[in-house]
């Protein structure tokens, strides 16, 4: 049986207060993504026995920050480390910091600054 | 007065057929503490969707890692088709199933060969990788590959396979799994082999479940959790029991990849009984549209794939978790407070693959 | 068979591969395809090593470990790039992240392609390598005896000629 998804769009300012609600519930971090648009989409993963939710929240592209849920869930911390090195998102308290050194790649935020936006095609 | 030194671990180190690194806090013999590092083989290959069209990225996806290509090549035309709303023809499912349960049967006699090694049986490592090769040649003989299979496109398969070629096959499957009963007796019965994994790098049902653990790990510790329930391919139409193990060490998550072994070959002898007859592949028009995630599951455990596409024949994103990320912090957890020894043998138990995990 | 006089030692490292051919080395080692029928034992000691295989392409942080392993190893050596990662990049060449294949770290003697390259390759390319390692060690003996230093025990005395 194919386990339902939901994408729920939330600000970011409410973030701790959603992830918590989903660790109340019981529900398990399965990962955190980020896309580069025309602002940075940030995807976090949640699963329960109901189905999957996607919290969706956006950022600017320029000097991005975000508090940590690493006191809430520890786990999300290599997820949080690969945002910082991959897409410039400065996340403040990290259990785990590793400070920009968990890739060690040799351009900073290759994912963010380097990254070209592919021309939006428009539905006819 | 108690002696605290950092140990370095890795990269290069006799164990490890992948460079990862580890500072282990040690007192006098005990480990406090393991800080990984990582990054000796981050590929960023997730940005060349910027450069190869969504069909080209199919071989990409495959390079995720040469051990479970198959499923990271199938995951990610999974995710594809259902963006572009493709039903693929039953038999390209059926196939799919097919080669993704060789490949686990390949990837977790691949493990069980390399945790002897790391437990100093020179003898069981040889034996697994030698029936290991007779699967690598049921897979050779149907997709042309030994490790990078290729087999996978999007909207079907790229080969298809003779009915009387997979009776013979079905025939040699049953050989393979008389030989391979030798080897899990040992695992079983033996001493040595008990005396290496039981009680060792503990790690209850609770932590396992908080810090996101996937897998064999997980499902070491006693939680039922299986992407394969899902019903992605043709497991909508085989059922599939989640393989659990209570004990919560070592030895549990090798008997569980074990079980596991046996549980494949059961899968296998249902999709050959199955397997309809039609096409393999359809064509593919437009490009994708919209977003995707979808849920697999590999030898290591769960793994997500999502696709965003914007219209155009580069794809915006794709991104993949791989099941080696999230057993990371699990393997944190286990390595504190076990013996200095014991440290190769509890990193091998998660079935580490860094090449997926840094892509 | 005279190029097989010594049995060269091997030490394998993962640049940046996709493990693919990884385990194609590892499985050389197995009865399959066994390569201890030619002397090769793999080690994990740079040190001890004559022959080192390499496979993927080399990043801003294996080249200082590849490096250093390769300087570890005593003279003469030989290095062999395992599958097109390791010789040009391959499918990873357009990665920001990749600095090219090995011989931009560390200079390569024989280059196996196939991505994954097979066993039978890999064997095929190290026994390649054995026939330049002979060439290295002879090249090197020369070069030795012109500096005109003859290692030899302090106290040993040839045996007169036997009666």
């Amino acid at each position: 049986m194919e386990t339902p998804q939901e994408i729920v769009t939330i600000a970011s300012s409410d973030l701790l207060a959603k992830v918590q609600e989903q660790k109340d519930a019981g529900h398990r971090l399965v990962q955190i993504c980020a896309t580069t648009l025309e602002q940075l989409e940030l995807s976090y993963s949640f699963m329960g026995k109901e189905g999957i939710t996607h919290l969706r929240l956006l950022l600017p592209r320029d000097q991005p920050s975000l508090p940590s849920i690493t006191d809430i869930y520890f786990g999300a911390f290599a997820y949080e480390n690969e945002m910082h090195d991959l897409f410039g998102i400065d996340i403040r308290d990290i259990r785990v910091d590793y400070k920009g050194k968990f890739y060690k790649i040799s351009e900073p935020a290759p994912f963010n600054a380097g990254c070209l936006i592919p021309t939006r095609k428009q539905p006819s | 007065m108690s002696n605290r030194t950092i140990i370095p671990f890795g990269p290069q180190h006799p164990v490890l057929p992948e460079p990862i690194h580890l500072d282990l806090v040690v007192e006098d013999e005990r480990v406090i503490e393991a800080i990984p590092s990582f990054g000796f083989i981050h590929r960023g290959l997730e940005r060349l969707v910027e450069k190869k069209d969504f069909q080209e990225f199919t071989f990409v996806a495959e390079r995720v890692c040469g051990i479970c290509s198959f499923i990271h090549g199938m995951g990610y035309c999974q995710a594809v088709e259902r963006v572009m709303g493709i039903t693929l023809p039953p038999r390209a499912d059926y196939l799919r199933t097919f080669w993704a349960e060789l490949s686990r049967i390949h990837s977790h006699l691949l493990w069980m060969g390399l945790v002897a090694d790391a437990f100093g049986f020179e003898n069981l490592f040889m034996n697994s990788w030698r029936i290991r090769e007779n699967i690598l040649d049921i897979v050779e003989e149907t997709t042309g590959g030994r490790v990078i299979f290729g087999a996978a496109k999007i909207g079907g398969t790229r080969r298809d396979v003779t009915n009387d070629k997979l009776k013979e096959i079905g025939r040699t499957l049953k050989t393979i799994e008389a030989e391979l009963h030798a080897i899990t007796d040992v695992f079983e019965q033996d001493y040595s082999v008990q005396q290496r994994l039981r009680g060792i790098g503990i790690l209850s049902r609770e932590d396992a479940f908080d810090l996101g653990a996937v897998g064999p790990t997980l499902r070491g510790s006693g939680e039922p959790m299986d992407a394969r329930c899902e019903g992605y391919a043709a497991y909508r139409d085989i059922e599939v029991e989640p393989i659990v193990e209570s004990d919560c060490d070592s030895y549990a998550r090798c008997m569980v990849r074990i079980r596991e072994i046996y549980q494949s070959f059961d899968i296998i002898r249902q999709v050959l009984c199955r397997m309809p007859d039609g096409e393999t592949e359809i064509k593919v028009k437009g490009y994708p549209n919209g977003e995707h995630f979808a849920r697999l599951e590999q030898p290591r455990g769960e793994v997500l794939y999502y696709v965003k596409g914007n219209g155009t024949k580069h794809l915006d994103r794709f991104r993949v978790r791989t099941p080696t990320f999230a057993n990371i912090p699990p393997l944190l957890k286990m390595l504190q407070g076990c013996d200095l020894p014991d440290v190769p043998v509890i990193v091998l138990t998660i079935d580490p693959c860094i090449s997926c995990a840094e892509r | 068979m005279s190029m097989f006089k010594r049995s060269p030692w091997m030490v394998h490292y993962d640049g940046a591969s996709c493990n693919g051919c990884d385990i194609e080395v590892l499985a050389c080692l197995t009865p399959r395809y066994d390569v201890e029928r030619f002397g090769v034992i793999n080690t994990g000691n740079p040190k001890h090593a004559d022959v080192l295989l390499i496979t993927g392409y080399i990043n801003e942080q294996s080249q200082p470990v590849v490096r250093q392993i390769y300087q570890q190893m005593p003279d003469p050596k030989v290095v062999i790039a395992i599958g097109i990662c390791a010789t040009s990049g391959g499918i990873f060449s357009e990665c920001y992240n990749t600095k090219g294949g090995v011989d931009s770290t560390i200079p390569v003697d024989v280059y196996v392609p196939g991505c994954a390259a097979r066993p039978e390759s890999i064997i095929d390319g190290v026994v390649k390598g054995l026939a330049v390692l002979e060439t290295k060690r002879a090249a090197w003996r020369i070069e030795r005896k012109k500096r005109n230093r003859v290692f030899r025990l302090p106290f040993f005395k040839p045996k007169a000629s036997p009666p």
